[in-house]
């Protein structure tokens, strides 16, 4: 069960928390094209190594917020709150020089 | 009242006037001030006033628990705020959880650390017990407030019954 | 000679404590203290099992928790327990045991015929021989390779007894209590930190327990345990678990831990759990898990008596048990001389130590020697003989380049064997840690993790004693956070770890393709599979794993998995690094089911839920069904009436004078702020804004990908506050949905959300004859068509309790819905009720909800949509509001997709036949006989016998459903003629909507 810590309750059990999905996905409003509401409806990073995803502490104060988990480990690197940009953390997998 | 186990008890407490309160720090502050609660408690923190007590459960919400005048001074301190004053007192069902194995029986069916200095007395949070939603809240060493949903209230109990039977082998709390 | 292998004056079992227990219906006796294995080893008794495929016989081969062999069933009836360790197994007063996988006797096994059989159950057999004729695997191969193949026997009654859970929380946890173990437990308990030391065994101290030659601190290292144990029970910041195996490494340093409490007992106190699971999250772990003796592998080294050297020195030491008569020791690292040397000087007879090394000399070797045991260097054990028992070994020469000359046989009823030590690094493997192969030792290493985890001891390849214990406390001390005194002890006594050790398959003479030589003695995959393994193909060692089936049995490959690499290895001519190890997985050693689910059992598995009015519907007779989480009443039969019968009459009171119905379970969510139109107008496909204060409007959500995601009627309590209701099960998903939007999209808006569900009881008051009454129940609200039509919302009391009176329908006749605090909810419950019987109020169920809406074509999401439905799809397209700039879903639904005319619609059926009711989910055809693959025209959704019609009707979501009404297809069956249907409009009944209106 993963230490999860909610910037607003501190590190809890996983089992408090329900999962959100990839985070910094902005919805578009109806005015863009097709392709770009296709992208943001179902295009997704699938990221190997350091993941921005959101979670919410569904059995808690009930907000959502952001971490940074490396995929690979389970690692987390940072948890903020929704609205902040993403922190600073190791370059992605494939990324870099 | 049960005494569940040799040193725990577990008591149903009569109905009471529940309000969750939501808004942004104003109106934290406006319904404190109508419950006589200088500061907003920090989060996960309770403070009492004279018109009842206030439990951080949440960065913008607070669990009202009003003595005596009903709602009507909240109403009139958040007249000019915006905010959200639901009435929960229903939905709630509240109990006491007391006694010296009191904190080991929570730690069968929940994840927190109940030792005294991860959860110290005052510390108020929604959690889970095993399977139900819970808000716990130490109101001192060895006693617990406890409140689920009406309709997990029978689901509750029974667990904690259930634990309660087999808690008193082998578990001894660590001390710190 | 005395029949007795006990020897006095060795051992830690309790002489004063005599126990007799049953094997195989036998008494045995025993002391206090022995496990199951050490009390038949007493009595000479090595044959404790017969092995999985080939039958053949075995005895224990260790001394714990790495036994493949020695597995037995205990316990009787439902509290039979199968597949134990009778090397972990302690005996009591009473224990009832056998052995398992045998026909029908343990001596004598038909199951043997297997052995015979072994060149025809090669590697891979399940895989390759089986495969043909096709249809013979279910009846003929399965069932017999079931029977004559296996392990012991799971009892079929639930398990009788209690299990216990305990989430814990420290800052350093200790895994094994050997010398590593204690001494870290003991450094980081000093400074003051929450510490658990566990164990699996009944004792703590590990190897030190079976250590009669070191000293440590000058007494003996039983003794060091006592005083070390004794000191940490004085801690109190400490504590101290034995039977108590780490068995899963979770992320983040939560560590699961399976404490056994009962089964060693005669008789247990009433109410202690027989095992509890506990959770520990740590913020360090100390691993001190040790190393295992490695068997080694050569032909018929399964034999009943041939051990590993460390587990007879245990069974000398802690048990006071001497092995055999005459041993003959074969080694390839010096920790074997040292039991030679003990077993020696306890009177059994070294035939010789046969030493695979060709120069062994470190101290232990001359320290045998002087005592006058035969070491025989370069020479290797080509055979051992004996079926029930060995009997005797081939001892071969075997020359630098491996070649093995032609050997000698000598009788013995003993082989201690011992191929060095091979750490454990399950829980560190768990831990997703990294492993670095060790050339000198020639074992693998805990390397890094992302855990907070450190090994200490010989889990990490640390082996002089004095080592371990320094090992052992810095990383307890470490793990503490480094400030404090590092506790220090002095050993003055110890063997030095030698050179050596040996992984794979012992040098042979001849191809030896018919020899059994075991690898993986639980599950009898041989030296030769594993060869074959790799000759047909599987280079990677997960594939051979899986091929041959080697580490696979329920000891996890503790004894076999570094043999088995080192045949890979030696086979591909490929470095043993390069070909790497299986995954170690959880558990460690096997956990009782009963653990898992502990306190979750019976009527306490998952919450019931029950409904305000659920004490009411069971004293009125209801019969219920599961709605999720809740328990609702489906239908209240009288006295000789079926569902059907009972429905038929519920529904024909409710449109005839009324029905009463508890809609508790509907989700409630009070939306509240200055900005709560504009959250809805956003949120719901519909409209709010002109919604006044007191209204109504049935409202639907869609997700952002244009498919409906629930309904449900919505109230304006007041200007800046809505009653929102969803479906029963929608309930937690649309509030976590709105609150999603909220907080991560429209976080500027001043709207705040709160469940109602549990606050708001509701009773669905229905039927011509509701308004007459309600009317004198609430306290002077003018509740007449003209003050309160339909799709109005009022507050006011009843009895003098708050009321939200709701007047909607479900059901299409007049109808409200009186939401009251739940607490007080049956009080108004039974006054309504009393109010209703002059009128032939009727209670009704779930079952004629569903039927008095399908009359009304009314939509159930989740049983007409299926997540792919759009507003349009299901009638209604008219809610989705033209001129709002956004709402969830607005761009998906434009999408010409979502629009196309042959899109899936709901639309009503009727057969031909109108006692004919349609299956829900069958399919709908364009023609009576059809060839398969056909592909489908739409399927049915919803069918009942509707009693307002007196005939069957149907729901179906058909391709282009509603421009085809009157058009005619098929419901196939696979028993009889197609059923022709007609499309027709899906409102059934009262089309008008005069009713409701009334
Ligand atoms: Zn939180």
């Amino acid at each position: 069960m993963l230490l999860i810590e909610c910037p607003y309750c501190g590190p809890r059990a996983e089992i408090e928390f329900s999962y959100g999905g990839e985070a910094h996905i902005d919805r578009p409003g109806p005015e863009v094209s097709e392709e770009e509401w296709a992208s943001f409806l179902y295009l997704r990073e699938n990221t190997k190594g350091v993941l921005a995803e959101r979670w919410r502490h569904a059995h808690g104060c009930g907000r959502f917020f952001n971490a940074l988990r490396d995929t690979r480990t389970d690692e987390f690197k940072a948890f903020y709150e929704m609205g902040e940009k993403r922190p600073d953390a190791e370059k992605k997998e494939g990324e870099g020089a | 009242m049960v005494e569940i186990t040799e040193g725990c008890v577990l008591s149903r407490l009569p109905a009471s006037t529940r309000l969750i309160l939501q808004g942004r720090q104003p109106a934290l502050q406006a319904a404190c001030g109508a419950l006589g609660v200088e500061t907003v408690p920090e989060m996960l923190c309770t403070a009492e006033g004279a018109g009842g007590h206030a439990l951080r459960v949440g960065p913008f919400e607070l669990a009202l628990q009003p003595t005596g005048d009903g709602l009507a001074p909240l109403e009139a301190a958040l007249a000019s705020v915006p905010h959200s004053l639901v009435e929960v007192s229903n939905r709630n069902v509240s109990y006491t959880l007391q006694g010296w194995q009191a904190a080991d029986i929570l730690a069968a069916l929940c994840p927190l650390d109940f030792s005294l200095a991860a959860f110290p007395v005052g510390m108020a949070t929604r959690s889970i017990l095993d399977k139900a939603g819970a808000l716990i809240w130490r109101t001192a060493d060895q006693t617990f407030h406890i409140e689920v949903w009406r309709s997990f209230a029978p689901y509750v109990e029974g667990q904690l019954h259930e634990v309660a039977k087999s808690i008193s082998y082998n578990i001894l709390t660590v001390q710190h | 000679m005395s029949k007795t292998f006990r020897l006095s004056g060795y051992g830690r079992v309790d002489r004063s404590r005599p126990v007799t227990f049953l094997f195989d219906g036998k008494p045995v006796k025993g002391y206090a203290g022995d496990t199951v294995a050490s009390a038949l080893l007493a009595d000479g008794r090595h044959l404790m099992g017969r092995s999985f495929k080939y039958h053949r016989p075995r005895g224990p081969v260790s001394a714990g928790s790495d036994e493949p062999n020695a597995l037995i069933g205990v316990g009787e009836g439902a509290r039979h327990t199968p597949n134990l360790r009778a090397t972990q197994v302690e005996v009591h007063e009473g224990l009832v045991a056998i052995s398992q996988n045998r026909l029908p006797s343990l001596r004598f096994d038909v199951g043997i015929v297997n052995t015979l059989a072994s060149p025809f159950l090669p590697a891979g057999f399940y895989y390759k021989t089986f495969m043909w004729p096709h249809g013979f695997w279910d009846k003929v191969y399965e069932p017999l390779i079931r029977r004559a193949s296996g392990l012991g026997k799971a009892p079929t009654a639930p398990d009788p007894d209690e299990y216990g859970l305990h989430y814990a929380h420290c800052d350093v946890l200790v895994a094994g209590a050997g010398p590593a173990g204690l001494a870290a437990a003991l450094a980081a308990g000093k400074t003051g930190v929450r510490v658990i030391l566990c164990d699996e065994n009944p004792e703590f101290g590990g190897a030190l327990l079976s250590d009669s030659h070191s000293l440590i601190d000058g007494v003996a290292a039983a003794q060091w345990v006592a005083r070390t144990v004794a000191e940490l029970e004085k801690l109190p910041n400490v504590q101290l678990l034995t039977r108590c195996s780490a068995f899963n490494y979770g992320p983040h340093n939560m560590v699961a831990l399976n404490q056994r409490l009962t089964d060693h007992l005669a008789s247990a106190p009433v109410g202690m759990p027989r095992e509890r699971i506990w959770q520990v999250r740590a913020k360090e772990v100390v691993l001190a898990a040790g190393s295992l003796e490695r068997p080694l592998v050569f032909e018929g080294n399964d034999r009943p008596g041939i051990l590993l050297a460390s587990a007879a020195r245990t069974y000398l030491q802690r048990y006071g048990v001497l092995c055999g008569r005459k041993a003959v020791v074969m080694t390839a690292d010096d920790a074997a001389y040292r039991v030679a040397i003990e077993m020696a000087e306890a009177g059994l007879k070294i035939v010789a130590v046969a030493d695979l090394r060709a120069n062994p000399d470190s101290a232990v070797v001359a320290e045998a020697r002087a005592r006058g045991i035969k070491v025989l260097p370069s020479t290797t054990i080509q055979r051992a003989h004996g079926h029930y028992r060995v009997g005797a070994v081939e001892l071969a020469p075997v020359s630098a380049d491996g070649a093995v000359g032609k050997g000698r046989t000598v009788s013995c009823d003993l082989v201690l064997m011992s191929g060095g030590f091979t750490p454990s690094l399950h829980l560190h493997c768990q831990a997703r840690g990294a492993l670095t192969y060790d050339d000198k030792l020639g074992v693998y290493l805990p390397g890094d993790s992302v855990e907070h985890v450190r090994s200490a001891g010989s889990c990490r390849g640390v082996y002089a004693l004095d080592a371990v214990l320094r090992d052992g406390a810095e990383a307890g001390l470490n793990a503490a956070g480094g400030e404090g005194d590092l506790p220090v002890w002095t050993v003055t006594r110890q063997d030095q770890p030698g050179e050596g050790g040996f992984a794979g398959a012992l040098p042979r003479r001849g191809p030896g393709h018919l020899a059994l030589a075991f690898v993986d003695f639980q599950n009898d995959v041989t030296a030769k599979d594993v060869k074959l393994a790799v000759r047909e193909g599987f280079q990677s060692i997960e594939h051979v794993k899986r091929y041959t089936t080697t580490g696979m049995a329920t000891d996890q490959g503790k004894s076999s998995n570094v043999n088995a690499l080192a045949i890979v290895s030696k086979t591909l001519q490929r470095a043993p690094q390069k070909v790497g190890l299986t995954t170690y997985r959880p558990p460690y050693t096997p956990v009782t089911f009963g653990a898992f689910a502990s306190h979750a059992r019976g009527d306490q598995f998952d919450p019931l839920r029950l409904a305000p009015a659920d004490g009411w519907a069971r004293a009125h007779g209801a019969v219920f069904e599961d709605v999720g989480l809740w328990r609702r009443a489906r239908y209240f039969p009288r006295a000789g009436e079926d569902m059907l019968a009972a429905v038929t009459r519920e529904c024909r009171m409710v449109r005839k004078t009324a029905g009463i119905f508890d809609a508790s379970t509907l989700g409630k969510i009070e939306v509240v702020g200055p900005d709560a139109a504009e959250f809805m107008n956003r949120f719901y496909i519909n409209g709010w804004t002109k919604l006044g204060v007191g209204k109504c409007r049935y409202g639907l959500v869609c997700r952002d990908n244009g498919f409906v995601y629930d309904d449900g009627v919505v109230g304006r309590v007041a200007k800046d506050r809505f009653h929102v209701t969803t479906t029963t099960g929608g309930a937690a998903g649309v509030l976590n949905m709105m609150e999603d939007y909220l907080q991560t999209e429209w976080a500027d808006l001043d709207v705040w959300l709160t469940s109602i569900t549990e606050e708001w009881g509701v009773i669905a008051l229905q039927g011509p004859k509701a308004r007459e009454i309600l009317a004198p129940l609430v306290d002077g609200l003018d509740i007449s068509a003209e003050a309160m039509p339909h799709m109005f919302l009022k507050e006011g009391t009843i009895g003098g309790i708050p009321m939200r009176l709701f007047r909607v329908s479900f059901t299409g006749e007049l109808g409200y819905e009186i939401n009251v605090p739940s607490g007080r909810m049956r009080e108004v419950w039974d006054r309504v009720w009393a109010a209703g019987q002059p009128h032939g109020l009727t209670p009704y169920g779930t079952e004629s909800m569903h039927v008095l809406r399908a009359e009304k074509g009314y939509l159930i999401v989740g049983q007409e949509t299926d997540g792919t439905a759009t507003p349009g799809d299901v009638g209604c397209g008219w809610a989705i509001s033209k001129i709002k700039p956004d709402f969830i879903g607005k761009k998906a639904l434009a999408l010409p997709a979502l629009n196309a005319p042959d899109r899936l619609q709901m639309v009503g059926v009727l057969t031909d036949d109108p006692h004919y009711v349609l299956e829900e989910g069958m399919q709908l055809v364009a023609a009576p006989q059809m060839q398969a693959p056909a592909s489908a025209d739409g399927h049915i959704t919803s069918s009942y016998f509707s009693p307002a019609l007196n005939r069957s009707i149907a729901i179906a979501m058909v391709k282009g459903g509603r421009s085809r009404m009157g058009a005619t297809l098929y419901a196939p069956r696979l028993d009889a003629a197609a059923v022709r249907v007609t499309l027709v409009d899906p409102v059934f009944y009262d089309p008008e909507g005069a009713r409701v209106n009334g």
